[in-house]
C-alpha cells in the first residue's frame, strides 16, 4: 500500500499519467486543466516520463494528434477544460469511432457566454453522444484512482474505447487533498501493456477512417455503440480488480444515506459530497433521504439506475448543465426516461445547481429536501438560486 | 532566417533508376484525367512502401477510401478536413516515443500528410502552422487545385486572381475570384523549416527528387504541388500535363525551392510565354477582357521578379555531386 | 449504391478498416471510358511518358519493353495520347 499524501489533485492526476508510463501527451493549455499538463511537461523534461509531450497550438489538434498517436499504437494523454473539449468537438466523434483508447482528464468548467473559468458540467454535456466512456470522480482520491483505472478500461480489447474522466474545475483540480499514492511497480501489475489490435505500420497496412458509404455508415455506428455498452461489464471487472488491488472500492452506481428512503438525491461529481452532508445532517434529524451517486455517465448504467431508486417516492435530480429549451437537465432526462411507463415510477424532481461556479451548499441541499418533501416543485426542473425580482 | 541544411542524406533519382510503383492503386475513383492523384501517385512513387500516409478530407480522400476498397498500399490515415497537420504530428511523436522506450524497431517510416488547397490555405492553416513550428520529421504535401472541388468548386484562398468559380462568380459587377492567390510556400518557409519546394507534375523528376530532398532533410518538409483539375478548371482532360507545364513556361507557377532559407529556382524559364496562352484553354478564365489579362499578365510578372529578387539575395549552394545516386 | 454490398456490423473491422491494401483493383473503372488509347508500336520509341502521366497508374512495361495501358482500369482520359512524343498512341473506340 502505497503512502498518503497531502497533494493538488492535479498533481496527483500528473503523477497517476505518470505511473501509466503514457508514451503521448498532447495537450493545450486552459484554466483549470493547466496544473495537470504543466506538472506532465516538467515529468519529461526532467527524464521522469518517457513520453513525447506536443505543445499543440489548439485543442483541436490536440485531439487530432492525440488520435494521431493513439492509431500508431501509443499510450495516449491529453486534458482539456470547456471552450478546449469544445474546441475538439468534432473530433471527439471520431476517436471512437477508430476505437482509440485515448484517455483525457476533462477538468469540467463552463462554457461561454458569458466567459466563466469556474466548474459547471455543460463541457461534457456538450459531448454526452460522442461515444466516449465518460465517468466522473467526487474527490481527489477518486481522480487518481480512476485516471489509472480508465486506462485499463480504454485499452481492453473487448473495449477499446476512449475513456474521459471528469474532475469539477477548481472545485477538485485545484484542491490539496490527502492521496494515498501507489508506486510503479503496483501500477504495473495493475494494468498491463498496451496491445493495440491495428496500428498504422508499413508492415502490415490498413486503412483507417475511410468514406462511410450509406451502405456502411449504420453499421460501423453500431460497432462502436455496442462497444460501448460492452464496455459496462469490463468498467466493473476493472473497478472490482482495483478494489481487490488496492482495497478502494468503486461502483458504477453508488448508495448512502437511508436504505429504502422515501426521498433520494441523484448526484454526479463533486456535488456528491456535499450532499452526502446534507443527507448526514437530515437523517440526524430524523429525516427520510437517502442518495444515489452516478459515477458512470456514459455507458448508463441503467439496471443500476433503476434497482438504486426503486424504493424511492421522491427522486431529487441534480444537474450542473443547463439544456436550454428542453424539458429538464441532462441526467434528469436519463433518469425519468428510465422510469416511463413503470407503474411504480417515483415523483422525479430536477434542480439545476451551481452554474458557472455557483457555489451549492450543505444548506441548499437541505432546503432542496424540504421542498421537495412537502411537493412544492412544480415546474418540470428548477434553476436554483438564480436572483429574481420577483 | 536562414539555415545550414544537410542534405547529405539525399538519394537523388535519375531517369534510368525511377521508381516504378506508386502507392495508389488502380481503381480510384477520380475524375477522368485528374492530375491531383497523378501528382500524389507520383509522391509515393518517390517515397516508397515505408510511409505512413495521413489525409485531409478531400477529394483525394474519397476516390481513394471509399468503403469497403481502400487505394492505398500504405497505412492511411483519414480524420478530418483541417487536421492533416495535428495528425500527422501525433504519428510522427508517436513514432519517435515507441521507438526510444523499444516498443517498435527499425528506422522510423517517413510520415507523410496530403491535403487540398483549401485544407491548407484556410481551415488547415493554424494545424499546418503548428505542426512547422513545433519541427516535427514529417513531409506536408499540398496538392493545390485552385479552390474546393470536392465540394464543387467554391473558392478558396488559393483560388488565382480572375477565376470564376462557384462562389466567386464573374458577373457583371464581378471578375470572379478578385483577390491574389495566397501564397503557402512563402508562408512556410517563413516558419524557418529546412525545405519548402513547389512541384508541378509535369517536371516529374524533378518533383520526385524535391520529395527525396524532403525525406532527406532533419524535421518538416513543405511541398506545394500545381495540380490540375479538369473538371473544375473547365478544360480538356487530355491537356492536363501540357497545361501544368503551361503553368510554369508562363511563370504562372514557378519551380522553385526554398533550402533553409535560400533559394533555388529549379525551371528557369528563357524566354516565358504569354499568360494569354495558359488563361485561355480553361473556362474558368473565359469571361476576362484583354483588359484583365494584361493585370493579370503583371501580376505574373511582378511575382516572378520578386522570386529572383529572393533568389539574387538568398541564392542556395548548388547541389553537390556528393548525392548518392541509386541503381 | 449498387456496386457495394452491405456488411453486417459484426463482420466489419475494427473501427470500419479496410484491412486488404490497394483494394480498390476490384473496381474495374475502364467502363467509364469512351474513348481508349491504341498503341502504334511502329511509332513508338519506348520512353514510357505514357507511364509516367497516366492518372489512373494504369500503365506498364511489357517484355518487349513497350507500354501498355490495362483498359480495364484506363478511364480514357488521353493524357498518354497527349502527350506521347511520337503520335504513337491514338485514341479511338475500343476494341473488344
Amino acid at each position: 500500500m502505497g503512502k498518503r499524501v497531502g497533494i493538488e489533485v492535479s498533481l496527483a492526476v500528473a503523477e497517476a499519467v505518470k505511473l501509466c508510463d503514457v508514451d503521448v501527451v498532447s495537450a493545450y493549455p486552459i484554466t483549470p486543466q493547466t496544473h495537470i499538463v504543466e506538472e506532465l511537461s516538467h515529468y519529461v523534461a526532467n527524464g521522469d516520463l518517457d513520453a513525447a509531450f506536443i505543445p499543440v497550438e489548439s485543442e483541436h489538434s490536440a485531439m487530432s494528434a492525440a488520435v494521431g498517436s493513439s492509431a500508431t499504437g501509443a499510450r495516449t494523454y491529453t486534458a482539456t477544460s470547456a471552450q478546449g473539449l469544445a474546441l475538439m468537438h468534432e473530433i471527439m466523434f471520431i476517436a471512437p469511432s477508430m476505437r482509440l483508447p485515448i484517455v483525457m482528464t476533462i477538468a469540467n468548467r463552463s462554457l461561454s457566454g458569458p466567459i466563466s473559468i469556474w466548474n459547471d458540467h455543460s463541457d461534457i454535456m456538450a459531448e454526452r453522444d460522442t461515444g466516449w466512456i465518460q465517468i466522473f470522480c467526487e474527490n481527489g482520491q477518486e481522480s487518481f484512482d480512476l485516471t489509472i483505472c480508465a486506462f485499463r478500461i480504454a485499452e481492453d480489447k473487448r473495449v477499446l474505447l476512449p475513456v474521459g474522466v471528469n474532475m469539477d474545475g477548481f472545485i477538485l483540480t485545484h484542491m490539496i487533498e490527502p492521496i494515498e499514492f501507489m508506486d510503479k511497480a503496483e501500477v504495473k501489475a495493475f494494468l498491463p501493456d498496451y496491445k493495440p489490435q491495428l496500428t498504422l505500420n508499413p508492415k502490415k497496412p490498413v486503412s483507417m477512417g475511410p468514406v462511410g458509404v450509406p451502405e456502411v455508415y449504420m453499421e460501423a455506428k453500431k460497432q462502436y455503440e455496442q462497444a460501448l455498452w460492452d464496455s459496462k461489464d469490463v468498467v466493473k471487472e476493472v473497478l472490482a480488480a482495483w478494489g481487490k488491488h488496492t482495497g478502494r472500492k468503486y461502483a458504477m452506481v453508488e448508495c448512502n444515506g437511508k436504505k429504502k428512503a422515501k426521498t433520494v438525491f441523484v448526484t454526479m461529481g463533486s456535488l456528491g459530497e456535499t450532499a452526502m452532508t446534507a443527507v448526514d445532517n437530515l437523517i440526524a434529524a430524523k429525516q427520510d433521504v437517502g442518495q444515489v451517486r452516478l459515477r458512470l455517465w456514459r455507458p448508463f448504467p441503467k439496471e443500476e439506475m433503476k434497482k438504486a431508486l426503486k424504493d424511492a417516492a421522491k427522486v431529487v435530480v441534480i444537474d450542473r448543465a443547463l439544456s436550454p429549451g428542453g424539458v429538464c437537465g441532462p441526467v434528469a432526462t436519463e433518469i425519468k426516461s428510465l422510469f416511463y411507463g413503470d407503474k411504480n415510477a417515483p415523483k422525479i424532481y430536477n434542480i439545476v445547481a451551481g452554474l458557472g461556479g455557483r457555489d451549492v451548499s450543505v444548506k441548499d441541499f437541505e432546503e432542496m429536501y424540504a421542498l421537495a418533501k412537502g411537493g412544492k416543485i412544480k415546474d418540470d426542473y428548477v434553476i436554483w438560486g438564480v436572483k429574481s425580482n420577483a | 532566417m536562414l539555415r545550414d541544411v544537410d542534405l547529405s542524406g539525399y538519394q537523388k533519382i535519375t531517369g534510368k533508376n525511377v521508381p516504378r510503383e506508386s502507392m495508389v492503386a488502380s481503381g480510384h475513383r477520380a475524375c477522368q484525367g485528374c492530375v491531383e492523384v497523378l501528382a500524389m501517385g507520383m509522391v509515393t512513387r518517390a517515397v516508397g512502401k515505408d510511409c505512413i500516409v495521413c489525409n485531409a478530407t478531400g477529394c483525394m480522400e474519397i476516390i481513394t477510401s471509399s468503403f469497403p476498397q481502400t487505394a492505398w498500399k500504405t497505412p492511411w490515415i483519414h480524420v478530418a478536413f483541417e487536421n492533416a497537420g495535428a495528425v500527422a504530428s501525433g504519428i510522427e511523436a508517436a513514432l519517435t516515443a515507441m521507438t526510444r522506450k523499444g516498443k517498435r524497431k527499425g528506422p522510423l517510416p517517413t510520415v507523410l500528410a496530403f491535403a487540398g488547397d483549401g485544407a491548407t490555405a484556410d481551415i488547415g492553416l493554424q494545424a499546418l502552422s503548428g505542426a512547422l513550428e513545433r519541427g516535427h520529421k514529417f513531409i506536408y504535401v499540398c496538392l493545390d487545385n485552385e479552390a474546393y472541388m470536392n465540394t464543387g468548386v467554391q473558392r478558396s484562398s488559393s483560388t488565382p486572381f480572375g477565376a470564376t468559380t462557384t462562389t466567386s462568380p464573374a458577373g457583371k459587377k464581378s471578375i470572379g475570384q478578385s483577390t491574389r492567390k495566397k501564397n503557402l510556400p512563402a508562408i512556410c518557409a517563413a516558419h524557418d523549416i529546412p525545405y519548402v519546394a513547389t512541384c508541378s507534375p509535369a517536371y516529374h523528376l524533378d518533383l520526385m527528387n524535391k520529395v527525396r530532398k524532403a525525406m532527406a532533410v532533419d524535421g518538416p518538409a513543405y511541398l506545394h504541388i500545381y495540380s490540375v483539375c479538369p473538371t473544375g478548371w473547365g478544360c480538356k482532360p487530355e491537356i492536363g500535363i501540357s497545361l501544368a507545364k503551361l503553368a510554369v513556361e508562363t511563370n504562372v507557377f514557378p519551380l522553385y525551392e526554398v533550402i533553409g532559407g535560400r533559394y533555388n529556382i529549379t525551371k528557369k524559364v528563357a524566354k516565358p510565354k504569354p499568360v494569354l496562352d495558359y488563361l485561355k484553354v480553361q473556362r474558368r478564365f473565359r469571361h476576362l477582357a484583354e483588359s484583365d489579362v494584361a493585370g493579370i499578365q503583371k501580376q505574373v510578372d511582378d511575382s516572378w521578379a520578386y522570386l529572383n529578387a529572393l533568389a539574387a539575395a538568398f541564392p542556395a549552394p548548388k547541389e553537390k555531386g556528393g548525392a548518392k545516386e541509386e541503381e | 449504391m449498387s456496386d457495394r454490398a452491405f456488411v453486417a456490423w459484426q463482420k466489419l473491422a475494427l473501427g470500419c478498416a479496410i484491412l486488404e491494401p490497394g483494394s480498390s483493383a476490384k473496381l474495374k473503372t475502364g467502363d467509364w471510358k469512351s474513348l481508349a488509347p491504341k498503341l502504334d508500336e511502329e511509332k513508338c520509341i519506348k520512353c514510357g511518358k505514357c507511364f509516367t502521366y497516366c492518372p489512373e497508374f494504369c500503365y506498364s512495361e511489357d517484355k518487349n519493353g513497350f507500354f501498355r495501358a490495362d483498359l480495364s482500369y484506363c478511364k480514357g482520359c488521353g493524357i498518354c495520347a497527349n502527350e506521347c512524343p511520337t503520335e504513337a498512341i491514338s485514341m479511338g473506340k475500343e476494341e473488344k
